[in-house]
């Protein structure tokens, strides 16, 4: 029935068979095609009889090797946990200090540290802990609930302003919005917290300064302290340094008298194991060392 | 367009359009208050557009007889003009979220502009706009020159291209307004879901309606992909999409499936998807357009059949393989795995087979870029398939999963082999269909394969580096037992390649506009009366009795 017809190129003849204009060669499978499908069929199969494979009613082969990911997880888990425990044994056992002490121990802190800050606080806190707006720098010396190992280890474990029962609460009051403070007066003692850390500005009315001085101390010292060096009873800021979460300008200060603020940090109580928050602590700790 | 219909067509695509508007006011008010009810609002709006343009069409005069002996191409015409457009929106709104990735904060703050509304806007639009249209589009063309037979009717392959239209149209702008079931490539809600059955199977009676009245005693290997493409992807786009509304008036639904039988059936669709969507469908396509541009007849046809079956069997057992070291049982995932190794030698079989069926015509792939485009997509095909195999192995792809290393070996796929066959085939088709003599400009062809080329390595390289350094650094572990690096790390990483695979993919979408270009313009150009019909044998078409056929 067919019209067949040998290609001249190949050699090989045609099915006989055409559509619209197009022919097909009846060229036999090469063999190393059949070589090739074996090849991967015996895998297959030696890969169904030595791992579980088939279903069978409510179970299935589970393969002459035993092989089960389940069990390997746990032990891959385990075994890790055990290599770790070298350290991470003294580290949960011992005091700050004397981890500090253990040069060794601080490599561990430093290198578990870094991945651990990566992964849960440098959304907020970026990449290199300096922070950002609304996000305190966690590497200067100036700190708002201190900066002693136990306290930045209490921090995280409880929050600020958190859900957490024992979370620290602190509240910087909205002097301009909830009416405790006039514009005018605003504008003074926004001129005043200004000459703090910038006593050099151009643009600083002395006699503004002097009038921001005296609403100062009856209105923020109690939070802020006598030189306005914060509290960390309290989570108030130091206002005469360089670091500022919300911004040093004219304009940033005064929207944070006039609105208040109240920053947000979670509490990690369940999100990270103590070793983890521990480490985290120590590795804050050491950074600022690091930094300096 | 309204004229090639008859008279009782043009009455039966006035009914259908009636019912729909219906259909459509019925969901605008259902859904007031609901993206539902804006979805409601654009059928409405595109039936009363239909409406219109039938009517302004109704009182032309019945087509004539003589129609019967040629095939019929309008659809096929008016389906590669809009494959080409959503090939345009699709890659641009790729190269989009490409961007985005490098620089996540450019989304003008607007929820619509967000990187997880648009990319399905992407993947939709590429998949199933683009290939979609081309697909349906040259199925239509090979159907009838591979059975001799014209297709039945004028209005059914119109409604299946309108309709398939109107269910892309739907689906992007749901992806925009939030609305999603969120499984991959399965985003659409309930209704639209529905709405692309009733065109699907209208879809598949077309096909099989037109193989019953084939002139030829035998189905050309195109057909048995097209069809496998066809019937396989409404078997797998009903069963995903099964879900529950929770109203009618609302466009949310809820999967009947939960938890890791969920996730299966997600990836069984998922994986036949990337199968019988983007492999069965295009092979279709290069078993025809292929010979037929390099003149050569098909290398083996014993290779055909033992790559057709193979393929079709093996795929079915390998969307596991999506779910590797999950809460799937590991028996799953050795029953993907495995099945994903085997398909490796149907898969090498159908590129081999390509390949040697250019023997005899090299001369013609170095001088012509339309041929060209199909080579390359055949070597990329096969080079795809032998990573995704290889992917597929359980240690490997535990480097390999999550990661851009994925993404490098889609766009190997979807760049290489997809949109570069799709290429191909559209170039050679343009100038039989509008019967002109060549494209407008050979040299913008080759303009477009450079940049094409280009952009596909590029971009494929940079996902490469990217994926494996990404996925080096997740599993990583320093001398105390912990992660070396965190995953901003990570990020910060792959920042450079994520530049670098946005400039390969403007690469890439240029190429896709200038291709357009060159197409308007050859349909503008002359046609010349000599090629008429150059490409079908014989040149009467489908009338030409059984008597023509050779050898018979
Ligand atoms: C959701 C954002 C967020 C994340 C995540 C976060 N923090 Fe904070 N953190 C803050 C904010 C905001 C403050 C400042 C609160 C305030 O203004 O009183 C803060 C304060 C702190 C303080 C107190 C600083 C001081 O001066 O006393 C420490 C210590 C701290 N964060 C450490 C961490 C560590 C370690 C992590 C990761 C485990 C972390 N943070 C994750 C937002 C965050
Ligand atoms: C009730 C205690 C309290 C009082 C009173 C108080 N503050 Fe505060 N202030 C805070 C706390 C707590 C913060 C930190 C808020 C935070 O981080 O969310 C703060 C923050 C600030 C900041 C922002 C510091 C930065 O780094 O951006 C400025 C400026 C400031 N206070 C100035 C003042 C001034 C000026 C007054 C008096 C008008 C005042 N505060 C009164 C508790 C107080
Ligand atoms: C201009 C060219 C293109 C560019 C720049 C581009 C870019 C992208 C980007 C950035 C993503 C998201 C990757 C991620 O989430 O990490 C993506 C995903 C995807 N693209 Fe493209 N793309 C292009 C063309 C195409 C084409 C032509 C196709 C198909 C025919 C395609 C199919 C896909 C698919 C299937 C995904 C999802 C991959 C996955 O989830 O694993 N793309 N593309
Ligand atoms: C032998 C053939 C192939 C095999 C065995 C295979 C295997 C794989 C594997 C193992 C993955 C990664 C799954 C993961 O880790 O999440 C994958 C992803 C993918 N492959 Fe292939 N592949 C093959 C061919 C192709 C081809 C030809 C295309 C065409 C474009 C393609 C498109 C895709 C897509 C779109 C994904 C991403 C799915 C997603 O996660 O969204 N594959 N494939």
């Amino acid at each position: 029935m067919g019209h067949f017809e040998r290609d001249p190129h190949t050699g090989h003849m045609t099915t006989g068979h055409e559509w619209n204009g197009i022919t097909e060669l009846n060229t036999p499978v090469p063999k190393v095609i059949w070589l090739f499908l074996a090849c991967t069929v015996i895998f297959a199969i030696g890969y169904w009889i030595l791992m579980p494979t088939w279903p069978i009613g409510r179970t299935y082969t589970k393969g002459l090797l035993g092989d089960d990911v389940r069990h390997d997880v746990a032990q891959s888990v385990k075994q890790a946990a055990l290599d770790r425990s070298v350290w991470s044994a003294r580290i949960e056992k011992e005091s700050f200090a004397d981890i500090q002490k253990d040069p060794r121990l601080m490599d561990a802190v430093r290198e578990t540290g870094r991945a651990l800050f990566g992964d849960n606080c440098a959304a907020c806190h970026g990449r290199n802990a300096q922070g950002g707006k609304g996000f305190p720098n966690l590497t200067t010396s100036s700190w708002l609930w201190g900066g002693t190992p136990e306290a930045i280890f209490q921090t995280l474990t409880v929050g600020i302003n958190s859900a957490h029962p024992d979370t620290r609460t602190s509240q910087m009051p909205a002097f301009g919005k909830d009416g405790m403070l006039p514009r005018a007066d605003i504008d003074k003692v926004v001129a005043f917290v200004r000459s703090l850390s910038q006593p050099n500005a151009k643009d600083l009315d002395p006699t503004k300064v002097a009038a921001g001085k005296e609403l100062f101390a009856a209105n923020c010292a109690s939070c802020h302290g006598e030189n306005a060096t914060g509290n960390t009873e309290m989570g108030a800021p130091n206002l005469t340094d360089a670091f500022w979460i919300y911004g040093g300008d004219a304009q940033s200060i005064e929207t944070t008298l006039w609105n208040g603020r109240q920053g947000h940090m979670p509490t990690w109580e369940n999100r990270l194991s103590e070793l983890d928050r521990k480490i985290l602590a120590l590795y804050l700790v050491d950074l600022r060392k690091a930094d300096k | 367009m309204i004229a090639q219909l008859t008279k009782s067509e043009r009455q039966s695509a006035l009914v259908i359009l009636l019912a729909l508007a219906v259909v459509g006011l019925a969901m605008a008010a259902g859904g007031r208050h609901d993206p539902f009810g804006v979805h409601g609002a654009i059928v409405l709006l595109a039936a009363i557009l239909g409406i219109f343009g039938v009517i302004s069409g109704y009182y032309a005069p019945e087509p004539s007889p003589d129609r019967l002996d040629s095939y019929y191409d309008s659809p096929t015409k008016f389906g590669i003009i809009v494959a080409m457009v959503w090939a345009v929106i699709g890659m641009a709104v790729g190269d989009w979220v490409a961007w985005l990735l490098a620089y996540p904060e450019w989304t003008f703050d607007a929820a619509w502009a967000s990187f997880g509304r648009l990319r399905p806007v992407h993947t939709s639009g590429v998949i199933f706009g683009f290939g979609g249209n081309a697909l349906i589009a040259t199925s239509f063309y090979v159907m009838q020159r591979t059975t001799r037979a014209r297709l039945p009717d004028q209005l059914t392959p119109w409604f299946v291209l309108f309709g398939y239209n109107l269910f892309c149209i739907i689906a992007a702008t749901g992806y925009l307004m939030g609305v999603t079931q969120s499984r991959e490539y399965a985003e659409p809600e309930w209704y639209a879901d529905i709405w692309l059955v009733i065109v699907w199977v209208t879809y598949f009676i077309l096909y099989m309606r037109v193989l019953a009245r084939r002139q030829e005693p035998h189905i050309y290997v195109a057909n048995w992909y097209y069809l496998a493409f066809i019937l396989v992807v409404a078997m797998l786009h009903i069963v995903n999409n099964l879900a529950m509304p929770i109203s009618w008036g609302s466009a949310k639904s809820y999967s009947l499936f939960s938890g890791v039988q969920d996730a299966m059936t997600q990836w069984w669709y998922g994986h036949n998807a990337v199968a019988f969507f983007l492999t069965s469908g295009f092979l279709g396509m290069m078993y025809y357009y292929m010979p037929k541009r390099a003149g050569r007849p098909i290398y083996s046809y014993r290779m055909s059949i033992i790559s057709f079956w193979g393929i079709t069997f093996f795929y079915m057992w390998a969307g596991s393989h999506h779910l590797h070291y999950t809460a799937l049982p590991q028996w799953v995932q050795s029953l993907g795995m495995t099945f994903s190794v085997m398909l490796l030698v149907p898969s090498w079989v159908s590129a081999g087979n390509a390949l040697m069926t250019l023997n005899g015509a090299w001369h013609k792939v170095r001088d012509d870029a339309t041929l060209r485009f199909m080579m390359v997509a055949a070597v990329f095909y096969g080079l795809t398939t032998f990573e995704g195999s290889f992917m597929a192995i359980r240690p490997v792809n535990s480097l390999s999963h999550y990661t851009d290393w994925t993404i490098g070996h889609v766009h190997a796929g979807a760049l290489g082999w997809v949109a570069m066959i799709t290429f191909g085939a559209i170039y050679a088709s343009v100038p039989w269909l509008w019967k002109r003599e060549s494209m407008y400009s050979a040299k913008l062809v080759e303009v477009h394969f450079w940049l094409a080329l280009a952009g596909t390595v590029i971009y494929v390289f940079a996902m490469w580096n990217s994926g494996i350094i990404q996925g080096l650094m997740w599993r990583t572990y320093n001398e105390s037992g912990t992660l070396a690096y965190s995953f901003v790390d990570s990020l910060v990483a792959m920042h450079p390649y994520y530049i670098a695979r946005a400039v390969g993919g403007a690469f890439f979408l240029l190429g896709a506009i200038i291709g357009f270009y060159n197409i308007l313009m050859t349909i503008r150009s002359a046609p010349s009366v000599e090629t008429q019909n150059a490409a079908d044998f014989p040149v009467t078409g489908p009338a030409a009795a059984p008597a023509l056929q050779p050898g018979e």
